[in-house]
Formats: structure tokens, sequence, C-alpha cells
């Protein structure tokens, strides 16, 4: 009997090994054929996932707002008499529970009239979407898809972090040329707010992206996700060195990953941050003049920059390509009594072909946290969306990055335990330092505190019309 | 190993090179050439671009993608999103015929690349590509550029901190009536 749970023990572990090479052959090709399939990492599962992304949108949307949804394109039910009908056919139902919406949708806007307004500036009216497209879609070039820098689209760059900011600062092009070439005010508004929002909410992603830079010690995003896999807050000792040390699991990582969150729905145009293309004052914002297969590009590179920023997020602050944040490497070298379980478990976990499934099963989990923005935020107003920006959301992550400054400090001259007593005590004293600046703000400017509107056919208030009701009622 | 006509082995850092630097120059022309003034500052922009790709193949890779930041990508929004705000037009006004000052111009641009090209092709000529060396292949990268900041060039950092600082703080001094 033991014997034999070793030779099944044995298989299994052969198996492990043949996935693992699966994955490595890669390495092993032409380099052609790996830049190949670089190539196409980079751009075809956003547009093969776009489809799903669609629908789950429009789904989940129609759950929370209390509706059904598209839920019949692409249901059958065959006759039940016809002759043109197999036999085995008559009567049965195909359900796609509304998947090929996204395909009717397809299909109507590549046959749409496609409009092109006379007053236009030709050349930039037509790169306009192409220039939205491109950014889009190279903006995950140095994400690692697993743990094989041969699955990692543009390359494992020193300077990974810095790419991902460039690129995401050229995606404002596409939506200003489109706004201005169209001549249309409506266009030509929703650009201007569109490159006023994005350089707003650009400086403080920089900031939590130093954040996070800083406390992994690299801008290669597979260092920054190794230092993530290392034990939880940097202890090593019993219940932390179980745990992986997620940026979103320390105190500042959190902070930094919020920051980052709402600067990235921000860089994106999605609601609430939909400004550029308000409809109910923009008409539809930069692609007002856009028809057809010329909206349906902004279209498709606003759904591929969700997927790239969600891809970032994930692997930024949750743990790249692991599912749990839990260290079975670890485990099996601690207690080798369980040492094939956990090794197992490690396999299960993302050290294998399964990583891109988890990183991508994670990606997906952020689009389903954009949606719920959609679903639950009304739109910001201008004035709050430029004080949320400038006023909260940058000084916040410029004293994130400060505790980061100190933390790294404490922890090198002493120990990890004085570096999180540190972050405490100036988390603190920076939170004092803030309520102490805004009360001497408010002490100085009364003025501002008390306008008043001064309105010129005033309107009874309610208490005055309940007066003179209680008054009229006993005549 | 091809050889050109001048001597100079044609590898593909050489051709990627000169496609790159091509696009590049194409591209400062129009932004003097074209009369809108959007077209022009979009030539620019292609231009910023192009030159932060020449980085990368010097192996500068900090460099380029800091220009991608700082140019491309803040600098040239802010001057497309001025040029917007003021909707200027195609300048008709401005242009002027049979000015003797065009050709003085070209006669002296033709001098002036000249005298780049004898400096620049000998060396062009002379130089192999070195087999490149791990100092040589980190010495673009962000530990090397960062320690030297903070190292030799610790003074100039922090001065032209400061410098920008000043420029925050007078800015928003002009912009402000009341603080």
């Amino acid at each position: 009997m033991p014997e034999e749970a070793h030779r099944a023990r044995g298989r299994e572990i052969v198996k492990v090994n043949s996935l693992l090479q699966m994955a490595e052959f890669v390495q092993h090709l032409h380099p052609v054929w790996q830049a190949l399939i670089r190539a196409v990492l980079l751009v075809i599962p956003s547009l093969l996932l776009l489809i799903p992304i669609i629908w789950w949108e429009r789904r989940l949307l129609g759950w929370m707002q209390d509706r059904i949804g598209p839920n019949r394109v692409g249901n059958i039910t065959f006759s039940q008499t016809s002759k043109m009908v197999p036999g085995f056919l008559h009567g049965k139902k195909f359900r796609l529970f509304g998947l090929a919406q996204p395909l009717a949708d397809f299909g109507k806007l590549l046959f749409k009239e496609d409009i092109t307004p006379s007053a236009i500036d030709r050349i930039i009216y037509f790169t306009a979407p192409a220039i939205a497209l491109f950014p889009a879609f190279a903006l995950a070039g140095t994400i690692p898809w697993g743990p094989y820098t041969s699955l990692t689209p543009c390359g494992d760059v020193n300077i990974g972090v810095l790419y991902i900011m460039a690129v995401s600062s050229l995606g404002v092009y596409g939506i200003v040329l489109a706004g201005y070439s169209a001549n249309n005010k409506f266009s030509l508004m929703g650009g201007l707010r569109s490159s006023a929002q994005m350089i707003s909410y650009e400086l403080a992603m920089g900031m939590s992206l130093a954040c996070i830079v800083m406390a992994s010690g690299s801008l290669k995003p597979t260092e920054i996700v190794a230092a993530e896999h290392g034990p939880l807050w940097g202890f090593d000792f019993a219940p932390f060195c179980w745990f992986e040390n997620w940026n979103i699991l320390t105190p500042f990582g959190l902070v930094a990953c919020l920051v980052f969150l709402v600067c990235m729905v921000a860089e994106t145009n999605r609601a609430p941050f939909d400004l550029p293309e308000a409809e109910n004052e923009l008409v539809a914002g930069y692609h007002t003049e856009y028809s057809s297969m010329k909206f349906a590009v902004f279209f498709m590179g606003e759904y591929a920059a969700m997927f790239a920023y969600g891809l970032i997020l994930c692997t930024l602050f949750i743990g790249g390509w692991h599912l749990l944040p839990i260290r079975f490497g670890y485990m099996s070298h601690a207690y080798p009594a369980f040492g094939d379980v956990w090794n197992m478990l490690d396999t299960l976990n993302g050290s294998s072909i399964l990583a891109p499934v988890w990183f991508v099963g994670k990606g997906l989990m952020v689009i389903t946290a954009y949606i719920w923005l959609r679903a639950s935020m009304p739109r910001l107003r201008y004035d709050q969306l430029m004080s949320l920006g400038w006023k909260s959301l940058l000084p916040l992550a410029t004293a994130n990055l400060i505790v980061v400054a100190i933390w790294i400090l404490a922890t090198k001259l002493a120990s990890p335990l004085i570096g999180w007593c540190a972050v405490l005590v100036s988390a603190v004293i920076l939170y004092l330092l803030y309520k102490t600046i805004n009360k001497l703000n408010t002490d100085k400017r009364v003025d501002l505190a008390s306008r008043e509107i001064i309105m010129v056919d005033e309107p009874p208030r309610r208490r005055e019309v309940e007066m003179v009701d209680t008054a009229a009622a006993p005549s | 190993m091809n050889h050109a006509a001048g001597g100079v082995p044609v590898t593909p850092e050489l051709l990627l090179f000169g496609a790159v630097a091509g696009a590049a120059a194409l591209c400062a022309v129009g932004v003097v050439a074209f009369n809108n003034a959007i077209r022009s500052a979009l030539c620019l922009v292609v231009n910023f671009f192009l030159l932060a790709f020449l980085y990368f193949t010097l192996n500068a890779e900090m460099l380029g993608i800091t220009q991608i930041v700082v140019y491309t990508g803040a600098i040239m929004v802010l001057f497309l999103f001025v040029i917007m705000l003021l909707n200027l037009g195609a300048p008709n006004l401005l242009v002027e015929k049979r000015d003797p000052k065009k050709y003085l111009g070209i006669l002296l641009g033709c001098g002036m690349f000249v005298l780049l090209g004898s400096q620049v092709l000998p060396e062009l000529i002379k130089v192999h590509a070195a087999p490149l060396t791990p100092e040589l292949a980190k010495f673009g990268g962000p530990e090397a550029i960062g320690r030297t900041l903070f190292t030799s060039y610790m003074y100039p950092f922090e001065a032209v901190s400061v410098l920008l600082l000043i420029g925050i703080v007078g800015s928003i001094l002009l912009a402000k009536r009341r603080i």
C-alpha cells in the first residue's frame, strides 16, 4: 500500500513537472517565435476578453439596477414539426444567456452608416481613433503573465513601472485630437476636460506607484511581484512568515492601492469620472462626431485600457499571479511532514501554467470593481473632480511616500518591528499636521464660507408656505 | 557582414537608427513647415517620442522613458491644451512672399548640416559596435543614474529642486490675486 501511494505521488510529480516544462519550452524556441508569442500576448487576450467583458458589464449593471439586461441574443428554439430540422433537435432549446449580444453590437457598428462631417481636420480626424487605441494595447507591455520572463510582452526591463507611467500619459492624445479635429464645440469641450483630468490624476498615480517602487526596491514588475511573495511585513517568525507580503496587505500599500484605483478610473474616463463624455451636457463628448467603426475603435480602446489597468493593479498591489497570499513553497520547506501537500498547493497557487489563469481572473475582478463603481456612483462635478485630484489624492499619496521613506529608514537602521512603529507614529503625526493646517486655513478664509446667493424671484420657502396654510385654515 | 558604399557595416542597429533618426528629422522639419499650430505641435510630439527611441538604441532607457513621461506625456499635452484653448488657426496674414531671408536661411542651414556631418561621419565610419559588457549594459539604467545623481551630482540636483520649488511658488503668486 505505501509503495502504491509512493508511485501515485511520483506520477503526480511527473505531471507537475511536465506542466512546468510546457511553460518553459517557450524559452527554448527561436527568438523570432518568442517575440511573436510576446506580441500576441500583448494584443490578443484583451481583444478576446472584450466580448465577455462587455456582456458581463451589461448583465452586472442590469442586476445592480434591478432589471434583466441582455439575456436573449443567441437563444435558439428549434421547431417541433419542421422537416428542415433534424429529428434529434425537435423542440430543443439552446441558451447562450445573451453572450451573443456583444457580437450583435459589433455587427450593428460595422454596418452602420459611416458619417464624416465636412468641416473637419481630415488627417487628425482619421488618425485619432488609432492614436487612442495604441496606448491601450501597449499599456500592459511590461506586465509579466506568470513566473517566466518569456511571458512578458515587451520584455522584463528595469524601467517597467516607468514604462507604465509613460504609456498611460500618452492616452490623452487620442481623446484630445478627436475632440479638436471634429470641429464641434461639444467634442472640443470633452477633449479639453479630458486633458485637464488626465494631467491632474497622472501626478497622484505616479506618487502612488513611487511608494510601491520604494517599498519593493525595484522598478521591475517581476521583482516587485517577487518582493510581494516574501514573508508578510518582513517578519520571519511563525504566523507572519506563512503569508505573502502583498502590497495591499501593508498599510502604505493599501493607501497607495486606493489612490491608484481612483486615478486608474479617472485615467480611463470611466464613471464616475466620465466627464469628457458626459451625455447630459456634451452630447457624447469627444466622440460626438464619430460613428460606425471609428466609434467602435474608441470603445475597444477604453475596454482594453480597463483590462490593462486591471492587470497592472494585480501585479503591483495584489500579488501578481498567485491565487492566495499563502507561502506554500515556504511551508513545504518548514513543515516537511506535509511536504507533498504543500508542493501541490504551491503548484495550484500559481507556480505553474495556472499562473496566467489566476492573473487574468484577478484582472477581471478589477473590471468588476469598475462596473460596480459605475453602477453605484453619480458623476462628479468638474470642480469636485479637480479638488479630489489636487487637494485629496495628491497630498495623501505624498504623505504616503513620506511614511514609506520613514519605514525604509527605520527598518534598515533598526528592525522590522521598529519600522512598523515608525510608520504608525509618522502616520499619526502627518494626520495631526493635516488637521492643523486645515483648521488654520478655514479660520483665515471665513469670507469664502458665507457667500450668499440673492435670487431675483425667490420662491416661497417650505416653512412660509406651511405658515400660510395654517393661517388660512381657520377662515 | 554587408558593407555600404562608405565602408560602414550595415547592422540592424544602424538600420534602426537610420529609420528612427530619419523620421525624427522629418518631424522636426514638419514643426517649422506646417502653418497649422496644432500640426506643428503634433510633429513635435512625434519628434520627442522618436527621440526617446534613439535613447533606447543607445542603452539609455531611463533617459528615454523620462523623455516620454516629461516631454511627450506632460509638456506637449499642455502645449496642445493651450493651442486648442486659444483656437489658433492658420496664420494667413503672416505668409510672406519673396523674402531674401528665406534663401539666406537655407544657405546657412546647409552650411550647418555640412559642418555637423563632417564631424559625425568620420566617427561613424571608424566606430564598430562593441560587444555589450555587463557594465555597459547597466550604464543607462535607473540604478546607475540614481547612484550618480545622489553622489557626484548631489549639489546640482538639490539646487535644481530648489529652483523648481521657487518656480511653483512664483507661479502661484502670479496666478492668484489673494492668498
